[in-house]
């Protein structure tokens, strides 16, 4: 079975049906958005079940001829670390795709439209982990621009013209501006790598220490910018402001990982003395977003661009789990890509179900609405707190095993970044409050939609994202049995005799529980 | 008698040359159907007669390609070199010329199309109101045109410095008279012909004058003679630098490199569209093409002298072309300002030098002409009464009037601005490639810099179509011709194609790149 060039083909031929979805027949399209999604799902699933945990680093391998000249190919191959977020998109895209099924119709813009550069963003970002060369990633990253760009511009029906219009435009820029810088680094190193783009291939490359700092910076502030990681993240809360609640779920939840899974794909096998000599630099980033982060988000009064901050300071436990260089930090980063996914996703989309009733992103606007839609403010809650990351949902797992991996290495990072844990606490936990607690703002009683609670549809949206953030707090296992044997792979060249810990699969199981 | 008066002619290989004969042949048969043919049918016997001569011309150059070797390159003694790179760079020539040509031909979209009847007529007199009404446009464009296609073939084959300049001569001044024959807004029109003219008349000055010092410091004017005398000449070579640099500026003029590129915005916003694609694509073939054998074939043993130079003036040239870019509000010269910050690209593959260097270079232009081409296509669709409508402020919201249109714009915004699945993409990866391969490291940088800054005004207009909303003012997009259709439709499919499956066009490039001294 072709897995993987069919899950990167079938949403984008999806986008392109639904694209010529006359524009009088909306319900067609979502429809037709739905199946497309599903039959990702499908293929994704059974991608899953043909991947084998323990087989070869790179399994469900493709290879057809592109540009013989300069030796680029369009070979498909995954890893453990791209199977888990493949795995996230094609869970959370169908159910965006419920999520937004009203929100286009506010834009006075073309409903297919919206849907089909939905299918299209998530073929281009499901092409940038399947793909094992790296001038068809490089395509993927930049590609993966247009649509987005053209949701946040035309559909963000949140925030007036002016200010979506500003988010867009800084999104793709600040986006193009890494891009660029990450296209003269491939280019460098196809030209001192012997003309080829095979991952396979450059990683048994020996760069000179110079060229591989060199290169290493290309990728890595393309990287930090799509992440983001301080101080390159001022795009993502006007984007994450300015996009659709279900775009916003996709954007942060997924897209953003694109970043930290660049960093653990290219900038560590490429460049691993690179990596080490510039570690202290991106943990100092990290452990800077961690903290920064979290205390402007305490100060947002717009909930969507609050959500976006708190995204900020997880990117900075992913950066430290990273860049800690032992087993036990990169799983759980790794870990963390996938639950931060889940929990962000289900964030955003709950916000969303929010806005849509209230018509305002404002925390001030809200106030007590945990009266009138008690079910949506517990789902609500959930999402919170598996934002801050409460033991017995999944974001705890992997912020402890980051915590504790970096711990063993490096005592001072862990304790600071410890007290983002803490800050996190205090911004979901005055969210929660001043939205859904206390007493009810008089306005809400006269808006007819605050009085409808979770409808099914809804219901279906958040069901599946509350259940696996429950289900791998228990018991994350079958998820990091995939992720192990990849983390293991991706660390060995940078990982020094000293910091590797001793048998990382079951210690890390042990301290899920 | 006899043997003393003989005249020896030089000894020609017509098959190599029936390209630019046949080219020659057909621009005096189209000054002959000026004066036979009835006004009425004119225009489409031009049209015929222009495009059938192209074509002829290209299949000539086509079958003329796989019978070239090192030793028949070179003809009429030495003085011309159909080699392989020359015979590409004539082939892409010609294929932009016709893809160019259609618009020209374009009757639709204005009564009497884009070209003036009588450019000598007072502007604003009574008969010039009167011709606008009614008269259709000259058609001794076909011939000029021919002339000058004609002429940059001979341009970027010429192995001696007096047939390039003859040959620089014969293309340009057809083009300074293109300049002058728009329709609409002839003051400007004709404001910028002259100044092309006059600062075109500066750089050819500056070529002769090179010429005259390189021909003081070698003795002769022919390349091979040149590159023995720089290689092995004994003589003072301060001669040999002026002479190098004065050439080089009369190239870099045509080129449109900073800081010789001022005439560029104007000349690009006052010539008739049609025309400043015709230019922008062909004009950079040619330029390019001839500097890179000036600098490879003549002069390549002073690559460590001018490399450093023209590294500074790509650098120039690439963020001037950015910088203004930014700051325009006419798509006109935006695009202008683009194709400036592009010359300065191409001379990043120049100067990687080599047999890279040069495929790169080739591919380049090549991308760059049909993309650009259907860029100012698409200008000529958006209109009021007044003609073409090239403010940027007058574009706000066309994407939701014409989404189609709109679209088309905004792929060739992002094939400029080098996103992938773009030919854009691909070329700038591989004269990127090319510069780093060729130690010029630095100049990669500061093109991915230049990249970052261009982006921006691509993407306002992207903005502006897609995002803003229509105001009174916004204007409508007429339905082309068959002619302009097919021009979009080919320079948009290229653009695409090159992006996707580049693979051919890479091979070809790759095979071609020698040049023969």
């Amino acid at each position: 079975m072709k897995y993987l060039s069919l899950l990167t083909l079938a949403p984008l031929v999806g986008a392109l049906t639904v694209a010529f979805v006359p524009r009088a027949k909306p319900e067609l399209a979502k429809r037709l958005a739905l199946i497309w999604s599903i039959v990702a799902l499908a293929v994704g699933v059974a991608a899953w079940i043909a991947y084998q945990p323990n087989g070869p680093r790179m399994q469900l391998q493709e290879s057809y001829t592109w540009i013989p000249a300069w030796g680029a190919k369009f070979s498909f191959a995954v890893d453990g670390i791209a199977m888990v977020m493949i795995a996230l998109i094609v869970l959370l895209v169908p159910l965006v795709i419920l999520a937004s099924w009203h929100d286009a119709e506010k834009s006075k813009r073309s409903v297919p439209a919206y849907f089909a550069l939905l299918l299209a963003l998530e073929g281009t970002m499901i092409g940038t982990f399947t793909s094992a060369d790296v001038l068809l990633f490089y395509l993927f990253f930049e590609v993966m621009l247009v649509p987005m760009y053209f949701i946040i511009g035309s559909f963000g029906t949140d925030v007036p013209a002016k200010q979506r219009q500003y988010a867009a435009v800084k999104f793709f820029l600040y986006s193009l501006v890494g891009g660029l810088l990450m296209l003269a680094a491939v280019i460098g190193m196809w030209v001192y790598g012997g003309h080829t783009f095979d991952w396979q291939t450059l990683t048994n490359v020996e760069f000179t220490t110079n060229v591989q700092r060199w290169l290493f910076l290309g990728f890595f502030i393309a990287f930090a910018i799509k992440a983001p990681f301080f101080p390159f993240h001022t795009w993502l809360p006007d984007a994450g402001g300015a996009a659709p609640a279900g775009a916003a779920a996709l954007l942060v939840g997924v897209m953003d990982k694109v970043g930290t899974f660049g960093i653990l794909r290219y900038c560590l096998p490429l460049f691993p003395e690179a990596s080490r000599w510039f570690a202290p630099w991106a943990i100092g980033l990290s452990l800077i977003g961690i903290i920064y982060a979290a205390l402007v988000a305490i100060g947002q009064k717009d909930l969507k661009r609050l959500v976006s901050y708190t995204s900020i300071a997880h990117f900075g436990f992913i950066g430290i789990g990273i860049f800690a260089f032992t087993y036990q930090a990169g799983s759980g980063a790794v870990l963390y890509m996938v639950n931060h996914g889940l929990a962000t996703g289900l964030l955003f989309l709950v916000v969303g179900m929010f806005v849509a009733r209230r018509g305002s992103t404002l925390v001030t606007d809200f106030g007590g609405a945990g009266k009138l839609l008690p079910l949506l403010a517990g789902v609500f809650f959930i999402a919170g707190m598996a934002s801050l990351a409460l033991p017995g949902l999944a974001p705890f797992v992997s912020e402890f095993l980051v915590l504790i991996g970096t711990f063993t290495v490096n005592k001072p990072v862990a304790v600071i970044a410890t007290v983002g844990i803490i800050l996190a606490a205090a911004y979901v936990l005055w969210m929660i409050q001043r939205t859904t607690q206390g007493n009810t703002n008089p306005v809400l009683h006269d808006l007819a939609p605050m009085k409808r609670d979770l409808s099914l549809r809804e219901g279906i949206v958040v069901a599946p994202l509350i259940v696996l953030l429950i289900v791998l707090g228990f018991y994350p296992k079958p998820v990091l049995d995939v992720i192990n044997p990849a983390v293991q792979a991706t660390l060995t060249d940078v990982v020094t005799p000293e910091r590797a810990d001793p048998a990382p699969a079951t210690s890390t199981v042990e301290a899920g529980k | 008698m006899g043997e003393d008066f003989a005249v020896n002619l030089p000894d020609l290989n017509y098959a190599a040359l029936a390209p630019m004969l046949i080219l020659f042949g057909a621009a005096c048969l189209g000054v002959l159907v000026e004066a036979f043919v009835p006004r009425a049918a004119r225009n489409a016997v031009q049209l015929v007669l222009g495009l059938v001569a192209l074509v002829a011309s290209l299949v000539a150059v086509v079958l003329r390609a796989p019978h070239v070797t090192d030793a028949n390159a070179q003809t009429a003694e030495q003085a011309i070199s159909i080699d392989q790179a020359g015979l590409f760079l004539q082939g892409a020539i010609l294929v932009l010329a016709i893809v160019s040509l259609l618009l020209f031909g374009e009757r639709t979209l204005e009564n009497g199309g884009p070209f003036v009847a009588q450019a000598a007529i007072t502007v604003g007199s009574e008969l010039d109101r009167k011709q606008a009404a009614k008269e259709s446009g000259a058609t001794e464009i076909y011939p000029l045109a021919l002339f000058a296609v004609g002429g940059m073939m001979l341009f970027v084959t010429a192995n001696n410095l007096l047939v390039m300049f003859v040959a620089l001569e014969v293309f340009s001044l057809p083009l300074y008279l293109l300049c002058a024959l728009a329709r609409r807004k002839r003051l400007l029109s004709q404001e910028a012909a002259l100044k092309y003219f006059l600062l075109g008349a500066y750089a050819s000055a500056f070529f002769l004058f090179g010429l005259a010092m390189v021909y003081g410091f070698a003795g002769a004017v022919d390349f091979r003679t040149i590159h023995e005398s720089v290689t092995g000449s004994a003589n003072s070579p301060i001669l040999l630098f002026i002479g190098l640099a004065m050439l080089s500026i009369g190239l870099l003029f045509k080129a449109a490199a900073a800081p010789f590129h001022v005439w560029t915005p104007d000349v690009y916003q006052g010539a008739p569209t049609p025309i400043t694609a015709f230019m922008a694509a062909c004009t950079k073939v040619a330029a390019f093409g001839a500097l890179a054998r000036v600098l490879y074939v003549g002069f390549d043993g002073l690559g460590w002298e001018f490399t450093p130079v023209l590294g500074v003036i790509a650098v120039l040239t690439m963020l001037i072309g950015a910088i203004l870019a930014v700051t325009q509000t006419d798509l006109k010269r935006l695009l202008a300002y683009s194709s400036i910050a592009n010359a300065g690209y191409l001379l990043i593959g120049v100067l990687g030098g080599g047999k890279e260097g040069l495929s790169s270079m080739l591919f380049y232009l090549v991308a760059y002409g049909f993309l650009v081409i259907a860029a100012f296509g698409m200008l000529t669709l958006v209109r009021d009464a007044d003609g073409e409508a090239t403010h940027l402020s007058r574009w706000a919201g066309l994407g939701k009037r014409s989404p189609l249109f709109a679209g088309v714009f905004s792929f060739l915004l992002l094939a400029f601005a080098g996103i992938p699945l773009t030919s854009g993409f691909v070329a700038k990866f591989a004269v990127f490639g090319a510069g780093i391969a060729g130690d010029q490291t630095w100049l990669v940088l500061f093109g991915v810099l230049s990249s970052i800054i261009l982006a921006f005004p691509y993407i306002r207009v992207v903005v502006l179509m897609w995002l803003n909303e229509p105001g009174e003012t916004t204007p409508s997009v007429s339905i082309p011709g068959a002619l302009t259709s097919t021009a979009l439709m080919i320079g948009v499919l290229v653009t695409l194609v090159l992006g996707v499956w580049p693979s051919p066009l890479l091979d070809l490039t790759a095979n071609v790149s020698n040049f023969i001294r």
